[in-house]
């Protein structure tokens, strides 16, 4: 990385292990300083019943557009006698840019 | 407790599913006004955790509220007839803020089925530039650690408190929420209060016609009455991953059966297939 670059970071939340299944959640940091990226800053009209603009509808869209894939989410068998239990969004992927400042 | 201000069938399965129950305009705008001046003059006393809620508030227009006859149905029908009080706070987000606050569910992690309920009030209207608590619909039991989340800043699916004032927002313990960023000038103000069980949480709702909206055997058959508590139970929220999204199912069908009574309950044929032993009823 030069110093006129800095790095952008997408994560996108997928439907499945798979980086062309469906978006449904994500978050952005720009290192550019360029916009302030924060919670529920696209919450549409508010309701939860129209979609949201997310920022791509699958992974694989994001690599079209030049984003790089810097982590995969790993498949982690369940633990036992916790395999019905639900937490974290478990496909989350890590992208990045790099862009001129 | 006259029946007709308890919660019915169909809210209290949409309570189990979602994990929350909203109720518009149900405060009237004289109580929204005695609240606010309250908070303007630092007024709200709560009460020592562990206090009966019939003991909080003597003298407060938080009482008026909570003494309203559509308040206390809710209350019963969730966390039965006297709770605890737990505790309360004014929540304020300043005007013109930078950020929101992060994604969380409160206090730690909470693993009950017996389960605790959070009344919100908004005393005034929110409109959307002013942000609202925006919330998760169906995140209630992840289990997760407080701000573990607080990197999710955007689900499909989620909803911010956009409303007028004089309205309640109940929510169960581990709802995923925060607090909007507020674009305005003005601070807004929202109350909360958290309210423990005394009594186990078991058909405290008006339960008439409990036993027809069961509904029966068919699996996923594509049968979409929304009274009918099975539909309701299994119905996926946007953000829902495709495989995490039937263990939630498996949740709320768990939750169900704790809140009836009735092991036997069951929602697609979902934990019946994985229930069956016919190896144990065979050495019986």
């Amino acid at each position: 990385m030069t110093a006129q670059q800095r790095q952008k970071v997408l994560v996108l939340y997928l439907a499945s292990s798979a980086l062309d299944s469906n978006v449904k959640g994500w978050s952005i940091y720009d290192g550019t300083g360029k916009h302030r990226y924060t919670t529920g800053d696209a919450v549409g009209d508010g309701t939860g019943s129209s979609d949201l603009e997310a920022p791509y509808a699958t992974g694989l869209d994001a690599l079209l557009d030049g984003w790089r894939v810097i982590q995969f989410p790993q498949l982690i068998p369940p633990y036992p006698g916790e395999e019905y239990t639900t937490s974290f969004m478990k496909y989350e992927f890590i992208f990045e840019k790099l862009e001129e400042v | 407790m006259d029946k007709q201000h308890l919660l019915n069938n169909h809210q209290m399965a949409n309570f189990v599913a979602r994990g929350f129950l909203r109720f518009d305009e149900l405060v009237s705008d004289e109580v929204n006004k005695a609240v606010m001046a309250e908070i303007d003059a630092g007024g709200i006393q709560g009460a020592p955790s562990g206090t009966p809620l019939s003991e909080c508030y003597e003298g407060s227009s938080i009482r008026t509220l909570l003494d309203m006859p559509e308040i206390q149905g809710i209350i019963h029908s969730l966390v039965g007839a006297d709770p605890l009080f737990d505790h309360d706070a004014v929540h304020v987000r300043e005007p013109n803020q930078g950020s929101a606050q992060g994604m969380h569910a409160d206090s730690i992690i909470d693993t009950r089925w017996d389960f605790d309920i959070q009344i919100m009030y908004f005393p005034h209207d929110i409109p959307l530039e002013m942000g609202g608590t925006l919330l998760l619909p169906g995140s209630h039991y992840r289990r997760v650690n407080e701000m573990d989340i607080a990197r999710y800043q955007n689900m499909l699916g989620q909803i911010s408190m956009v409303c007028k004032a004089g309205t309640i927002l109940v929510l169960h313990h581990g709802i995923w929420h925060c607090g909007r960023q507020n674009k305005t000038d003005k601070k807004r103000y929202m109350f909360k209060v958290r309210l423990n069980p005394q009594e186990p949480q078991v058909k405290l709702w008006n339960t008439n016609g409990l036993e027809e909206a069961k509904g029966g055997r068919e699996i996923h058959a594509g049968h979409k009455d929304e009274n009918d508590i099975q539909y309701i139970l299994a119905k996926g929220e946007p953000w829902f991953e495709n495989a995490s999204g039937r263990l939630e199912i498996v949740n709320r069908i768990k939750q169900w059966r704790h809140i009836t009574g009735d092991d036997s309950f069951d929602a697609h044929y979902w934990l019946s297939r994985l229930e069956n032993r016919p190896s144990s009823r065979q050495s019986a």
